[in-house]
């Protein structure tokens, strides 16, 4: 059966974004290729507009676009977008799950929730990337990730519009990489 | 600032089985991660100096043991929640139930009662609430005496107001309300139809039949075969025609009950037992 060739993606990349970081996945989307790796979208918003961002990512990407379902199970090749007003967290077994509990850094989706829980399970296998924003979300989730060895990397705050979050991140962890929107794109593109 | 890897996996174990063998909740088929986050914050906020202090308070002390199971669950609801999801409900199920001589719902993992305050204003204005009954359960008894005062904090009432407005209400929200202080007490007589008990969807069985069960925002924490055998609960609930709501990133597709339900035409999810 078909169902038996899937296999739970190797690596994943987990993207949080939050004030002025759609600019930059609009940068980094339409130039990715075939990738061995799941990418994973956390992105702070309102909480009404879930279809609108899988719609518009649709359009600019061969790779699938969709909305992360609870007890799905994560591919490589595939961009899944957090769902607004849930915290998105990912099993031992590669698969996700959701949680409405508190909001963390004023937001849910929180970028940490979903960069703690991804570090325990992927370890090396996974690189969290912090973009645009106002907040302090995501730095604490790097810091679990850079202490599971896996890869941490920050926009370039001279290239955000709000360098605020990336800048906070730099300034606390010990970030791997601090990339623009095009070198970013050519990261995830080079994992193997 | 790293909060991670404070209980450990092998940990959490020893935490579940000790919890069910002394108090009888079963925790065995939760979604790890959700948990595991859930027991590192209780943890950090009482601020435990070892895993071995922790799990003896657990074991030894009841009183700490009921605020542990409240921190542990979440217990975070509103009114209205989903604005569109009660639209629907207004619009397409309590005209069906509006034909039945006694209405009986049951909200299922209620929390402090929040949706329950809201489908009793529903009913309170389609003149339906006289003749409902609403049953609302958790598994945790302290959330159920805060339904029970019906006291909220004022400062959700704005959201709650817009949320009410959003899903078709046509009153002031605030003549369901008394502010005093900080808080917002609501009217009694929305409390009049409520039967208010614990039940725990992992263990214990079906205790009447209804024709409208709402379970939001709870599945969503189990496995998927707990998932499934509490789908199997509702189904032995709820009487022929009755309606199954679940929340917004719920479904039942994947279920073995599936094929007696339908999904509501406007895809919210909702659903109808058509055998």
């Amino acid at each position: 059966m078909e169902e038996n060739k899937i296999k739970p993606a190797e690596n994943i990349v987990i993207i949080g974004g939050s004030a002025g970081s759609l600019d930059i996945i609009l940068k980094i989307v339409p130039g990715l290729q075939q990738i061995n790796a799941a990418i994973i979208m956390v992105l702070h918003r309102k909480s009404s507009s879930d279809t609108i961002l899988v719609d518009l990512l649709t359009v600019k990407t061969k790779l699938k676009v969709k909305e992360a379902e609870e007890k799905e199970m994560i591919v490589a090749g595939c961009i899944y977008i957090a769902p607004a007003d849930y915290h998105l967290l990912i099993e031992k077994d590669c698969t996700f799950s959701l949680d409405v509990s508190e909001k963390i850094n004023y937001s849910r989706p929180s970028i940490d929730v979903t960069f703690e829980s991804a570090s325990e399970v992927y370890g090396p296998h996974l690189t969290g990337i912090l973009l645009s924003g106002a907040n302090a979300d995501g730095a604490d989730g790097l810091g679990a990730i850079k202490q599971n060895n896996g890869i941490c990397i920050a926009q370039d705050p001279s290239t955000a519009e709000v360098p605020y979050m990336p800048q906070y991140a730099i300034d606390h962890v010990a970030i791997d990489h601090i990339l623009t929107a095009e070198q970013i794109k050519d990261y995830i593109n080079n994992i193997v | 600032m790293l909060e991670t890897q404070m209980v450990s996996d092998g940990e959490m174990e020893l935490l579940i089985s000790d919890i069910l063998s002394i108090y009888g909740y079963d925790f065995t088929d939760y979604s790890k991660a959700s948990l595991k986050r859930r027991l590192n914050r209780i943890y950090m906020l009482d601020k435990f100096p070892s895993f071995a202090e922790f799990r003896y308070r657990i074991k030894n002390d009841a009183a700490y043991f009921s605020r542990f199971v409240e921190e542990i669950t979440v217990n975070v609801t509103e009114m209205f929640r989903d604005p569109s999801f009660y639209k629907t409900l207004k619009e397409e199920v309590l005209p069906v139930l509006a034909t039945k001589p006694l209405i009986r719902i049951w909200h299922a993992g209620c929390s402090t009662g929040e949706e329950v305050y809201s489908m009793a204003i529903m009913l309170e204005e389609a003149n339906l609430l006289q003749k409902s009954l609403l049953y609302a359960t958790d598994l945790n008894p302290s959330v159920l005496e805060r339904l029970k005062k019906g006291i909220f904090p004022l400062s959700q009432m704005k959201q709650y107001s817009e949320n009410y407005i959003l899903s078709g209400g046509r009153n002031e929200f605030s003549k369901y309300y008394r502010a005093k202080y900080d808080l917002a007490k609501f009217d009694e007589n929305l409390q009049k139809k409520m039967i208010v008990s614990t039940h725990n969807l992992v263990s214990d069985r079906s205790f009447n039949e209804f024709q409208l069960i709402l379970c939001r925002n709870v599945l969503i924490y189990f496995d998927k075969p707990l998932q499934d055998k509490a789908l199997a609960l509702f189904d032995e609930s709820l009487e022929n025609l009755g309606f199954l709501a679940l929340g917004a990133k719920e479904n039942l597709k994947f279920s073995p009950v599936a094929r007696k339900y339908k999904q509501l035409a406007n895809k919210e999810k909702i659903w109808r037992k058509t055998r």
